[in-house]
């Protein structure tokens, strides 16, 4: 089948921001949100606002049938097998915390062992560690290599140690690295280990199968994908989040309580404490069916295109270093450093050219001082990205290095 | 389009950070303390020698952003031959000043790391005055 091509043109009419005249290039750390998104939240504000799962009048029960069409139309769109696999999290954080917590805290023992690499997000570092310390376990971190992509090698001597749990991004945010997901899910789990992945910098960008990955849980967040910020999913495999205790108490994922003893509220709802982001998960829908309009094929060959042609035209620039392998094996991330210039310095200066552009450490410290660097400039694009953005990009950098002369 | 008049990276600035005065290290310092800020990896430390309750020689080294290092390039020339005391005294609105540009709160923290490297390296002398 052959692969639509996006009309970016008419897309970028559905964003109202980019009247603004910006560039924006930081869609990695967060998209752009269409009218349709922000038009299904005002919505449910504008004429059915109320609580989920708890009134029989006429606009809560609205409301509760909004809310959990959501969870119907991701299950689709990564291809769980039940909704009751697809728990709503604040987002991708909250969703590897929420399995730190309920099912690291049952199944990690003293002197077990986790695998992560270095080029995960904080977020799926920092969880484990607070994990491995309290449980006295062990974390081993898979390696680069010198394009930026894991060590194979080093990853099967890992397995070979009989992990309990690994965990890593199905692509990296620092350095839009893909990672060969299939492969290390169905290693893994040859040796018995529990699998988590990251989706959080994947799932925008390139249809996801979760159980043609075969991962026990896949999180991510809705606003990197067209969606509001305080919604993302957390997928788990039934089994697995069956034989999970709770993770919030309180309100909702209760089935009945009495003062010497509670039953809890069946799947998803059993990790769904307290009132919960209902507009926010509403908008989550409407990204999807944004998405799934264009098509996420044509979402990831679009991608490709305007990261060929970055990564080229960035290239092209003298005392210019680009992170990370080839476009081919890449999302739509380029992470760079300027000879004499550093990263803020040249935010700043893009900025002033109404160019957004992320200069940092990613939120990945351990790839950082792996690299040898405090800081990177990162540009990142999405489905309203245009060449038009990159060559102000490249201007915005000439125009720095100008002024650094 | 940013200029070469640009407000905010004027020469002034690009010239501290790309020849910083007092740059380098004191052997046998009074007081030496290094600061960073681990958000942009950006690192500050100055080294003092003071004689009779004044800055006789100052040091910065460190790495970083033009802002931070060009702040403390210029914080090392109005601190030599200061009363410490008086050099506690210097606050954000000197430094900001002195650097003459507006600076975005995202920035602030890169502008005043030399300050924060001063005021916790002299207060913590003062300390062992007091013992």
């Amino acid at each position: 089948m052959a692969i639509r091509t996006l009309d970016v043109a008419a897309i970028r009419k559905d964003f109202p921001i980019f009247e603004t005249g910006i560039a924006y290039l930081d869609s990695a750390n967060t998209s752009q949100r269409p009218r349709q998104v922000t038009g299904a939240m005002l919505e449910y504000f504008e004429k059915f606002n109320s609580n989920i799962h708890r009134a029989a009048y006429r606009i809560a029960e609205e409301a509760t049938v909004r809310y959990e069409a959501t969870r119907e139309k991701v299950r689709a769109f990564i291809n769980a097998a039940s909704t009751k696999e697809i728990v709503y999290t604040r987002g991708t954080t909250e969703a590897i915390n929420l399995v730190a917590y309920a099912w690291g805290r049952k199944n990690i023992k003293q002197g077990d062992l986790i695998v992560l690499t270095i080029i995960d997000h904080h977020s799926n570092i920092v969880p484990w560690q607070i994990l491995a310390a309290e449980k006295d376990a062990r974390i081993e971190y898979v390696d680069i290599d010198d394009r930026g992509e894991l060590r194979r090698d080093q990853f099967a001597e890992l397995l070979n140690r009989g992990p309990k749990l690994v965990a890593f991004n199905l692509v990296s945010n620092a350095l839009g690295t893909i990672n060969p997901a299939h492969e290390m899910v169905a290693a893994a789990k040859r040796v018995g280990a529990t699998v988590l992945v990251d989706g959080a910098q994947s799932t925008p960008h390139q249809p996801i199968d979760v159980r043609a990955l075969g991962c026990d849980f896949y999180a991510f967040s809705g606003h990197k994908m067209l969606g509001p910020t305080g919604a993302g999913i957390l997928y788990g495999r039934r089994e697995v989040l069956e034989a999970m205790d709770p993770f919030m108490a309180g309100g909702d994922m209760i089935k009945t309580v009495r003062v010497e003893e509670t039953t809890y509220h069946d799947l998803p709802w059993k990790f769904e404490a307290g009132t919960q982001a209902i507009a926010e998960v509403i908008g989550l829908g409407a990204a999807v069916d944004y998405l799934n309009d264009l098509g996420m094929d044509a979402v990831r060959a679009h991608e490709l295109d305007i990261t060929e042609y970055a990564y080229e035209a960035l290239s092209d620039v003298d005392g210019l270093t680009v992170y990370g392998p080839p476009p081919s094996r890449r999302a739509g991330v380029i992470s760079f450093s300027l000879d004499g210039i550093h990263p803020h310095d040249l935010a700043t200066i893009a900025d002033r050219d109404q160019v957004c552009l992320r200069a940092g450490h990613h939120c990945a410290m351990p790839l950082m001082t792996r690299l040898g660097v405090a800081a990177t400039a990162r540009a990142s694009f999405y489905v309203y990205t245009q060449k038009d953005e990159v060559d102000r990009l490249v201007s915005s950098i000439k125009e720095a290095q100008r002024i650094f002369a | 389009m940013a200029t070469a008049d640009d407000q905010f990276y004027r020469e002034y600035i690009i010239d501290h950070y790309k020849h910083p005065r007092n740059y380098g290290r004191l052997e046998h310092p009074d007081i030496s303390h290094e600061e960073d800020n681990p958000l942009c990896g950006d690192v500050v430390g100055m080294d003092f020698r003071v004689t009779d309750g004044v800055i006789e020689d100052v040091r910065f080294h460190g790495r970083g952003c033009a802002i931070s290092q060009a702040s403390a390039s210029l914080l090392t020339e109005r601190l030599k031959g200061m009363p410490l005391d008086e050099a506690k005294k210097i606050n954000k609105d000197d430094v900001l000043g002195e650097l003459g540009i507006d600076i975005s709160p995202a920035r602030i923290k890169c502008a005043l790391l030399s300050l924060k490297v001063l005021k916790v390296g002299a207060y913590g002398l003062a300390d062992i005055d007091e013992e």
